[in-house]
């Protein structure tokens, strides 16, 4: 038995594998789930879906992934891991749940796989010359030994002559144990290569493969002959294997899932909530390598934002990312956010582009705006680079539908980077598209924009952490004051120095409480059973500011500009700290 | 494959119980049914009317039946308690609707763990007890009775078609209880009266280990409804659950913790299958490994 489980055997044939088909194969007691993605990659699963035991192959092929029929639950495809859990479109569990996979390799017209086989699928010699052609595969009730010991005495015409029966055939044992035979007539021959898929002790299939497919006319003649003399080979196997005793079925090894798996995920009751419900109504390409995403609300009204505000979106994977909603005023049917797939994605762009689909549902966070729109501007100028176009896309709308002077220069690699272009349009000629420009010459076009500062001018400032650094040193020497520059960061790329510890006082919950090294001012809130809003965790979006009432903090953060950090009244708790032994916090 | 036991191996609590074997409506067109309990053959004979004579096949012994609820029961053993008993079934305003016995090539307990399941709605009731992307079950409570029973309590789900009299989809909320290890019921608010609930009794037949009878039975408030759509519906939906139990693999079912994944949305199953565990119940099981 064990010697077995080491070999290749062909399971399915090529054209068991048609558009977003799923087969239901078997091999050596164990079923398999076999399908072929769009992408070409042929998948060879346990044929059961982990939560409940259903069978995948009764699932839907999607082209991508493997959906299966009772629960939803959706696998991908190559590696089988579970990407969505419908019954839980909140949950985050840092898990993987991933089923059990088979090789596959697909050649000479079969697929090809086993229980745990060594090296490669044998190579065959008789199928270099010409192109190998699988016959109709005929499932017979014996065992796999006694199958191919009656296969040595099969007898066929060449396909040239399919109508003669004068042809001599002479049979050998191949290549990796097939049954290789020669039939000839006058100065025609053919071959045929017999593989035996062991599907269970006592039940198998004859896989055929012809060394040289025939011509078009004759192919269908051919197939008939095989397929009248393989049957007629079957009902004489299939006699004898009755007189024998029959063997008991063979027992695969159902494999245990992990402790952790078995344990059932229980639910976070503190951190970030995701109390809303929103499904994919539509993906699109916004623009070269960003998705376009309208979420629309499973039950009822999407709350009400506002120009800047962003959403914590919890993915299927586990991951929270926060995105900016594009929407323009008025849209509230939907929120729109876009999504750039980043080249060193940790697994939240990279879930967005490639997991979520339309249709699913997902978990997301109500709107909160951290980088309000002030609307009193006699002057209102928007500095967008690349993906940081979002939340200025929703501003610059906004601005636009009540006639306020405004100006968004975008800066991007190329019009193809240009994203949402229907949008762009509609903003007519308050739009600036800056192309192609380097660090410098990025640098010499801002020094021109931002010259001509005037008091109650405002600036609104997104994009990648360079550029933004170099925009707010030049409004600096342009004379912009702190109050008027307006900045949101993707992300916090400081390096964070928790090293240090301290005591908070909590003024209204008349608490005290340390801060050890290497726990944030908001984990230990939180370990102390008090909820304080928080969104990206990392210094960068603003919803866990605090006001700090005494004591000096150590800010860490890139919410914060200079004269915010430097009166001392307020902290991001999730990552800045105390420089003081004591901060006393209005929680 | 169907693995035969012995009776003697039967757990006590199983034999010595009631089990529907047969709808009384079996015996309209003849006088005889043939049915199979526990792997034990049956021959059910109507003597006389509302009489009836149950024999093992096997032996040629007669054994204990009982005639309620439109239901043939008997038992292997001797009864040790009563047939489980239905309060609203004494309500002269309800419906009570048999006739929707349907045979289903998996062991009884998946069947009762599916009855207990609201996650699959969308997927296998799609458009009348769900729809996607309503998929989410919320979170809910599962505990453990004073009388040794499974209740699962504050259950809610979206539907699509609450009921005929309903307009448009809402939250439906839900009460489940395990009454036994093949005994199971369901109670959801009546959409006309608002402060009475509609039931659904499920008992199921253990034909063998691998093959089971649902033998559904409906108490449903008469106002509004009429008798045929509710039994059209409760047809409609064992139908529909059929052919994805009888994908299970095994058929049986595990009781190992680690033989599935079990999600929040499973904790009524959870409970069940430790709960079988401690009953010792494993006709139709796979026992966990101690």
């Amino acid at each position: 038995m064990e010697t077995l489980q080491r070999n290749w055997y062909p399971i399915a044939s090529s054209s068991d594998l048609p558009f977003r088909h799923t087969f239901h194969g078997q091999l050596l007691g164990r079923e398999f789930a076999v399908w072929r993605a769009d992408d070409g990659y042929v998948n060879v699963w346990e044929n059961r879906c982990l939560h409940r035991g259903v069978r995948l192959s009764i699932g839907i092929n999607d082209g991508a992934e493997l959906k299966c029929q009772y629960h939803g639950w959706r696998y991908a495809n190559r590696t089988a891991g579970c990407t969505y859990i419908p019954a839980h479109p909140a949950d985050a569990p840092a898990r993987t749940i991933c089923n059990r996979t088979y090789p596959a390799v697909e050649q000479y017209g079969l697929i090809w796989s086993g229980e745990s086989p060594d090296g490669e699928p044998p190579q065959i010699a008789e199928f270099d010359s010409g192109v190998p052609f699988a016959l109709r595969p005929i499932p017979v009730n014996a065992p796999a030994d006694l199958v191919a010991s009656k296969l040595g005495e099969y007898t066929f015409q060449p396909s040239a002559r399919i109508d003669g029966d004068g042809a001599t055939v002479q049979s050998e044992i191949g290549p990796a144990g097939c049954i290789s035979l020669m039939s000839a007539e006058d100065d025609v021959a053919s071959r045929v290569l017999f593989f035996v898929q062991p599907v269970d002790s006592n039940r198998s299939v004859i896989r055929g493969v012809l060394c040289e497919c025939p011509e078009p006319p004759d192919e269908h003649a051919v197939l008939m002959h095989h397929n009248q003399r393989v049957s007629a080979l079957r009902d004489l196997i299939e006699a004898e294997a009755v007189k024998l005793p029959t063997p008991e079925p063979m027992q695969p090894v159902i494999h245990r899932v992990s402790e952790e798996l078995a344990s059932m995920p229980q639910q976070t009751l503190s951190g970030r909530t995701a109390p809303l419900r929103v499904q994919v109504s539509r993906k699109w390409d916004a623009a070269d390598g960003i998705a376009g995403i309208e979420l629309t609300a499973v039950n009822g009204q999407l709350p009400t934002f506002q120009p800047g505000a962003h959403i914590d979106v919890h993915m299927p994977n586990g991951l929270v990312r926060q995105y900016s909603l594009t929407n323009g005023p008025g849209e509230t049917q939907s929120y729109t956010i876009g999504v750039k797939l980043e080249p060193d994605s940790r697994g939240g762009s990279q879930c967005m582009h490639e997991d979520v689909r339309q249709g699913d549902v997902l978990a997301i966070s109500e709107p909160r705006n951290n980088f309000p729109l002030r609307r009193d501007a006699i002057e209102t100028l928007f500095v967008a680079g690349g993906i940081g176009i979002t939340p200025l896309l929703s501003m610059a709308r906004a601005l636009g539908h009540s006639n306020l002077p405004h100006e968004l220069h975008y800066f991007a690699q190329s019009g193809q980077h240009m994203a949402f272009p229907d949008v762009l349009a509609s903003l007519d000629e308050a739009l600036v598209p800056h192309l192609g420009l380097d660090p410098q010459a990025t640098g010499k076009q801002l020094d021109k924009l931002l010259g001509g500062y005037e008091p109650a001018m405002h600036l609104y400032v997104c994009g990648p952490g360079p550029m933004l650094e170099a925009t707010r040193r030049i409004a600096a020497e342009h004379g912009w004051p702190d109050e008027s520059v307006h900045f949101e960061y993707f992300k916090n790329t400081n390096e964070i120095d928790d090293s240090s510890s301290f005591e908070i006082d909590l003024a209204r919950s008349v608490m005290t409480l340390q801060v050890p090294a290497g726990k944030t001012i908001l984990e230990v809130l939180r370990d102390s059973g008090v909820d304080v809003p928080s969104s990206c965790e990392q210094g960068a979006c603003g919803t866990c500011m605090t006001t700090v009432l005494e004591g000096e903090p150590d800010h860490q953060d890139v919410y914060l500009n200079e004269s915010e950090k430097s009166s001392g009244d307020c902290i991001m708790t999730c990552v800045s700290r105390a420089k003081s032994d004591r901060l006393v916090l209005d929680i | 494959m169907a693995m035969q036991r012995s009776q003697i191996e039967l757990e006590h609590e199983l034999r010595d119980d009631w089990h529907v074997i047969a709808d009384i409506e079996s015996f309209a067109g003849s006088d005889r049914c043939r049915t199979r309990l526990f792997g034990v053959d049956l021959i059910a004979t109507k003597t006389e009317e509302a009489m009836y004579e149950v024999t093992r096949q096997d032996t040629g012994k007669a054994i204990e039946w009982a005639a309620r609820y439109g239901f043939l029961w008997a038992s292997l053993g001797t009864p040790a308690r009563d047939i489980v008993d239905i309060p609203e079934a004494r309500e002269s305003d309800r419906y009570l609707v048999t006739g929707g016995s349907i045979a289903v090539n998996v062991s009884g307990l998946r069947l009762v763990e599916n009855f207990l399941d609201m996650g699959h709605f969308p997927f296998i009731h799609t458009d009348y007890l769900g729809v996607e992307p309503h998929t989410e079950v919320p979170p809910y409570k599962v505990e453990i009775s004073a009388d040794d029973e499974i209740w699962a309590t504050d259950c809610s789900f979206f539907q699509p078609v609450a009921s005929p009299t309903a307009k448009g989809g809402f939250m439906v909320d839900y009460i489940y209880r395990v009454i036994r290890a093949y005994t199971v019921s369901l109670y959801k608010s009546n959409p006309t009266q608002q402060d009475r609930m509609d039931s659904i009794y499920l008992f199921v037949q253990p034909v063998d280990e691998e093959n089971c009878v649902a033998h559904p039975f409906l108490c449903y408030l008469k106002d509004g409804m009429d008798e045929a759509t509710v039994r059209w519906f409760m047809q409609l939906i064992f139908a529909q659950d059929k052919p994805i139990l009888e994908n299970q693999f095994p058929k049986r079912l595990p009781l190992d913790p680690r033989a599935e994944t079990p999600i929040r949305a499973d904790a009524s199953s959870v409970l069940y299958r430790r709960w079988l565990r401690s009953h010792k119940i494993s006709y139709g099981a796979i026992a966990a490994a101690d």
